[in-house]
C-alpha cells in the first residue's frame, strides 16, 4: 500500500521504510531538522520566547509611563524599550508565528502532503531567526536601537550607530528567512496538493497562507532594499535619506511602508485564516461563505500593496495622493468586513463549544472589529491628521495585533496543541487565562484612543499631568496582561509532559489534519491521505451519520 | 414572553441605532475647538463614530447572544444545521460596507477640501516679498547645517503640502510665521517684527500660514485643538494654513520622535484677541527682539548648548555664553 501512496504524491520523496526515522525526541528540537512540524514547533515554541521578551519590554513601557514623570528608566533607555519592543513583536513573534510556526505545521497536513516543498530551505528560514534576535535583544548589552521601529532618518542616522546596525542587520536577516519561508509556502500550496485535491476544497487557512506568501514575496525585497541603503547612509556616509547632503527622508518612509503596512496583512491575514478553520469545529457549523472569505483574502492581499502612503498624512505628500491612499484605505474595509460577518454568521446557530480556542477566537472577532472600525477613522486624511503618531494609533494597532493576531495566535494553539503535542491542556487554566487576557488587553488599551484623541503623542517619556490617570489604568492593564501569560505557559508547559493523552482527533474535526495520529507520524500518513473535498462538511444532512459516530474508514471512502 | 423574534430583532435595532446617534453628538471625546478646521473634522470624527459604535454593538451583540443562545447544552453531542452561506445575505453585507465606507470617503473629501488640505500651493502670487525676507533670514538661521535653498526660491522647488489656503482663497495669509524644529524646541519667527520667540503668537479671527521646517531630525507640529499637525522635514518647508476661533493658550506638541527628550518637546500657542495681538507686537517692536526663554530640554548628544544654538545666535541676538544659556535653562526648566 506504501507503494502506491508514494506514486500518488507529487515531489515528495518516498517515505522511508519504518525504523529508519528517528523518533522525535526533545533533543530534535535543537537540530537542523527537515520534518516540517519539528521545524513549526520550533517556529512556535521560539516565538513564543521572544513574544515574553517582547512582552517585558513593554512592560518596562508601561512601568515609566504610569506617573507623567520620567522615573522609572532613563529617556534612552525608554526609547530603546519601546524600539526592541515593537520589532521584537512584529519580526520576531507574530510574522514568525503566524506564518512559519503554523503554516509549517499545518499546511502540508492540511493538504495531505509529506513535507513542504523545499525542507531544508525551511530548515535554514527557521534557523536564520534565533541568531537575528540574539542579535537585536543582545544589543541592549552596548546600546539598543533607539529611533522607534519605523527608524526615520535622520533620526535614525544621529541616535547611535551600534544599535542602529544591530536593528538593520536582524531586520535583514529575518525578512530573508521570511521570503525563504514564503517560497516554501506558495510553493507548498500549489504544487504539494494530495492528487484530487481543489484549490476551492483547501482548509481557509492555506488561502490565507497563499496571499500572505505572496506579500512576502512581494514587499519584503524592498524593505531589504530600504535597509542597505540606510546602512549605507549610517556607515559610509551616503546621504540617500540625509537631507544635510540632499537626501530625501520621505522616500525611506515611502520603501519603509511600502513593506510595512503589507507586513500587518502577513501578521493578520494567516489568523483569519486560522479562525475561519477553528470557529466551524467548535461551533459545529459549516463555515459561513467560504469562496468569499477565500478571496476576500486575496483582495486584501492585492488592496494591502496600494495603501502604504496612509501612514504619511502628515509626511508632507501632495494632496492627489493622500485621496487615493484614504479611498484604497477604506476599500480594505470591505473583504475585512465580509470576513467578520462571514464568522459571525458561522457561529449563528451553532452548538457552540465554549472551550478555550472558541472563546480566544470568538475573542479575536470582537476585538478585531474594534481595530478595524478605528482603521476605517484613521484612513480619513482629516482625522488622521488629528491622530497621527498619538495614543490613538497605539490603541488601533494593539487592538488589530494583540486583539488581532495575538488572540487568534492563542486560539490556534489551544486548538491544534492535542495535534502537536499529542497531549490535552487544561481547560480550565485555558479559561482563566482567556479571562484574564481579555481584561487586561482592554483595561490597557481602550482609554488609549481617549489619551490620543485629547492631545497625548505616542513615543513620550514623559506627558503632561492631565493624562496621568488614564496612564495609569493603561498601566495597571498591562500588568494584568503580562500576569496573563503566567497560566497560559505554565498549563502549556506542564500539559506538554503531564497532559492527558489526546486522541487523534479530540474536536471531531473533519479537515484533512486531524485524520492522522496526534502528534502525526513523520510521514504524516501511514498510507494513503484521504481526500476531503469538503473540509467544513459540519451538519446533519438527511441520511448521514452525525458527525461524532463518523470513523475515519468513512471520510477516508468517501468518493472524490 | 411569546414576543416574536422579528419584533425583538427591530427593537434591537432601534436601540442601538438611537444609542450610536446619541454617542455620536454627545461623546466628548475631543478636546475644545480652537480654530476653523476643527468644526468640519469633529464632525466627521462624530459621523464615523456613530457608524463605528452600531457596527461594534451589532457584531457584539450578536456574539453574545450566540455565545448564550446556542452554546452547546449538556449531552448534546449532535452538530448545527448545514448552511453554508446564503448568497442574497453576502451580497447585502458587502453591499452596506462598501455604501458606508464610500460615504465617509466623499465625507472625509469635502471636509479635507475645506479646510484646505487641496490646494496645490504653486500660486505664484502666494509669495509676498516679506515672506521672501523671511525665508532668507531662515536659510541663514539653517546655515552650514543645510546646504540647499530651505524655500527662498519664489517657485518653492522643495515646498510641500500641509493644509493650505481655502478654495477660493487666493490671497496670501494675514499673518505668516516661519516654524523651526530642532531637538528639542519650537523656534517662531515672525517676518512683520523680524522677532523670534520660544511660543507661538497669534491672532484670534485671521488667516494664519506657518511656514515648517527643521532643522536636524523629523518633528511634528500638532496642536490638538486646532485638530492640525505637520511634519518639519528638513530641508524642505511645510505648511499649515488656518484661522484661529478661540483666544486662548493651548499646547504645542512636538508628534514625530525626535530623540530622547522628544517627550519635553512642548510648547504653547497664544491666540490673543486683537486689542492683545497689537499690544504684544508693539512690545515686540519696542524691544527688538524677544529674548523670552524658549522652552527647551538640554540636546543629549555631545554638542554643547552653545554649539547647539551657534546658527541661531545672530538670528536671536542673543549672547550664547555659558552664563546665558545657563539663565536660559533656569528660566525654562520644564515640569
Amino acid at each position: 500500500m506504501t507503494q502506491t501512496v508514494q506514486e500518488n504524491l507529487p515531489g515528495s520523496s518516498p517515505p522511508p521504510a519504518h525504523g529508519h526515522h528517528k523518533p522525535t525526541t526533545w533533543k530534535t528540537y535543537f537540530t537542523f531538522c527537515e520534518d516540517h512540524k519539528v521545524i513549526g514547533i520550533q517556529y512556535l515554541v521560539t516565538s513564543f520566547i521572544f513574544y515574553l521578551i517582547g512582552g517585558a519590554l513593554a512592560v518596562g513601557v508601561r512601568a515609566e509611563l504610569a506617573t507623567p514623570q520620567v522615573d522609572v528608566v532613563s529617556r534612552e533607555l525608554y526609547n530603546q524599550l519601546f524600539t526592541v519592543h515593537a520589532t521584537v513583536m512584529i519580526f520576531l513573534w507574530i510574522v514568525p508565528a503566524g506564518t512559519g510556526a503554523f503554516g509549517n505545521y499545518l499546511l502540508p497536513l492540511m493538504i495531505g502532503a509529506r513535507d513542504m516543498a523545499f525542507p531544508k530551505l525551511n530548515a535554514v528560514a527557521f534557523w536564520m531567526i534565533p541568531p537575528a534576535g540574539i542579535l537585536l535583544i543582545g544589543s541592549f548589552l552596548v546600546e539598543a536601537p533607539a529611533s522607534g521601529w519605523t527608524s526615520y532618518p535622520p533620526l535614525s542616522l544621529v541616535s547611535g550607530q551600534f544599535g542602529e546596525m544591530c536593528w538593520i542587520l536582524s531586520l535583514l536577516i529575518l525578512g530573508t528567512s521570511s521570503i525563504l519561508g514564503a517560497i516554501n509556502f506558495s510553493t507548498t500550496i500549489l504544487k504539494m496538493r494530495r492528487p484530487g485535491l481543489q484549490l476551492t476544497q483547501m482548509p481557509l487557512f492555506c488561502w490565507a497562507m497563499l496571499a500572505a506568501s505572496a506579500l512576502m514575496l512581494i514587499s519584503t525585497p524592498v524593505l531589504a532594499g530600504a535597509m542597505i541603503l540606510l546602512s549605507f547612509d549610517l556607515i559610509v556616509g551616503t546621504n540617500f535619506f540625509n537631507p544635510a547632503g540632499g537626501g530625501e527622508p520621505v522616500v525611506y518612509q515611502h520603501m519603509f511602508w511600502f513593506y510595512s503596512h503589507p507586513a500587518v496583512y502577513i501578521m493578520i491575514l494567516p489568523v483569519f485564516g486560522m479562525i475561519s478553520d477553528i470557529l466551524p469545529v467548535h461551533a459545529r457549523k459549516p463555515i459561513f461563505g467560504y469562496k468569499a472569505i477565500a478571496y476576500s483574502s486575496l483582495a486584501i492581499s492585492f488592496l494591502g500593496l496600494i495603501v502604504w502612503a496612509h501612514h504619511m498624512f502628515t509626511s508632507g505628500t501632495p494632496p492627489w495622493l493622500r485621496m487615493f491612499f484614504m479611498v484604497a484605505t477604506m476599500i480594505i474595509a470591505v473583504p475585512t468586513g465580509i470576513k467578520v460577518f462571514s464568522w459571525v454568521a458561522t457561529i449563528w446557530g451553532g452548538k457552540l463549544r465554549l472551550n478555550s480556542a472558541m472563546l480566544f477566537s470568538m475573542g479575536f472577532v470582537s476585538m478585531f472589529v474594534v481595530g478595524g472600525l478605528s482603521g476605517v477613522m484613521v484612513a480619513s486624511v482629516p482625522f488622521d491628521i488629528h491622530v497621527h503618531d498619538t495614543y490613538f494609533i497605539v490603541a488601533h494597532l494593539h487592538y488589530v495585533l494583540f486583539g488581532g493576531s495575538v488572540f487568534g495566535l492563542y486560539a490556534g494553539i489551544y486548538h491544534w496543541y492535542p495535534k502537536m503535542t499529542g497531549r490535552m491542556m487544561s481547560e480550565l487554566w485555558g479559561k482563566i487565562h482567556f479571562v484574564l487576557t481579555f481584561i487586561g488587553f482592554n483595561l490597557c488599551f481602550m482609554p488609549m484612543h481617549w489619551l490620543g484623541l485629547q492631545g497625548m503623542p505616542r513615543r513620550v517619556a514623559e506627558y503632561d499631568p492631565q493624562f496621568a490617570t488614564v496612564n495609569l489604568i493603561c498601566s495597571i492593564g498591562s500588568f494584568i496582561l503580562a500576569i496573563s501569560t503566567i497560566p497560559f505557559v505554565v498549563n502549556a508547559v506542564w500539559c506538554w509532559v503531564k497532559g492527558e493523552k489526546a486522541p487523534s482527533n479530540p474536536w471531531n474535526a473533519i479537515s484533512l489534519e486531524w485524520q492522522t495520529e496526534s502528534p502525526p507520524i513523520p510521514t504524516n500518513w501511514e498510507g494513503d491521505p484521504p481526500l476531503i473535498t469538503d473540509p467544513y462538511a459540519y451538519g446533519l444532512k438527511p441520511g448521514r451519520k452525525a458527525i461524532g459516530a463518523i470513523r475515519g474508514s468513512d471520510l477516508w471512502a468517501a468518493k472524490p | 414572553m411569546n414576543i416574536p423574534t422579528t419584533i425583538l430583532t427591530l427593537l434591537a435595532g432601534i436601540t442601538i441605532t438611537l444609542l450610536s446617534l446619541w454617542l455620536g453628538q454627545n461623546n466628548n471625546l475631543l478636546p475644545i475647538a480652537a480654530s476653523d478646521n476643527a468644526a468640519g473634522v469633529d464632525s466627521l470624527f462624530n459621523a464615523m463614530l456613530a457608524i463605528s459604535v452600531g457596527l461594534f454593538f451589532l457584531v457584539q451583540g450578536l456574539i453574545v447572544i450566540a455565545a448564550i443562545k446556542f452554546r452547546q447544552q449538556p449531552g448534546d453531542e449532535s452538530d448545527g444545521p448545514p448552511i453554508h452561506g446564503n448568497i442574497p445575505l453576502e451580497i447585502l453585507w458587502t453591499a452596506i460596507p462598501a455604501v458606508l465606507v464610500l460615504g465617509i470617503s466623499v465625507y472625509s473629501f469635502e471636509i479635507y477640501n475645506q479646510m484646505g488640505g487641496l490646494d496645490p500651493m504653486d500660486h505664484s502670487a502666494h509669495m509676498k516679498p516679506a515672506a521672501v525676507q523671511v525665508a532668507m533670514q531662515t536659510d541663514a538661521m539653517a546655515g552650514g547645517l543645510l546646504a540647499d535653498g530651505t524655500s527662498a526660491d519664489p517657485n518653492r522647488p522643495n515646498f510641500a503640502a500641509g493644509v493650505g489656503a481655502k478654495p477660493g482663497q487666493m490671497d496670501p495669509a494675514d499673518v505668516t510665521v516661519n516654524v523651526m524644529g530642532l531637538q528639542y524646541a519650537w523656534i517662531f519667527t515672525y517676518p512683520e517684527t523680524g522677532s523670534v520667540s520660544g511660543e507661538l503668537h497669534i491672532p484670534v479671527g485671521q488667516d494664519v500660514e506657518l511656514d515648517i521646517t527643521a532643522q536636524d531630525v523629523l518633528h511634528a507640529f500638532w496642536v490638538p485643538q486646532f485638530r492640525l499637525k505637520q511634519d518639519a522635514i528638513p530641508g524642505k518647508t511645510t505648511q499649515l494654513r488656518f484661522v484661529a476661533t478661540q483666544p486662548g493658550t493651548y499646547p504645542i506638541v512636538c508628534a514625530e520622535l525626535c530623540g530622547s527628550y522628544h517627550g519635553g518637546m512642548r510648547t504653547q500657542v497664544f491666540v490673543h484677541t486683537p486689542e492683545e495681538y497689537e499690544q504684544w507686537k508693539q512690545t515686540q517692536i519696542a524691544s527688538g527682539i524677544e529674548t523670552e526663554a524658549i522652552a527647551m530640554a538640554p540636546p543629549s548628544d555631545s554638542q554643547s548648548d552653545g554649539e547647539f544654538l551657534e546658527p541661531f545666535a545672530e538670528a536671536m541676538a542673543m549672547d550664547m555664553s555659558p552664563e546665558m544659556m545657563h539663565q536660559m535653562h533656569a528660566g525654562s526648566s520644564h515640569s
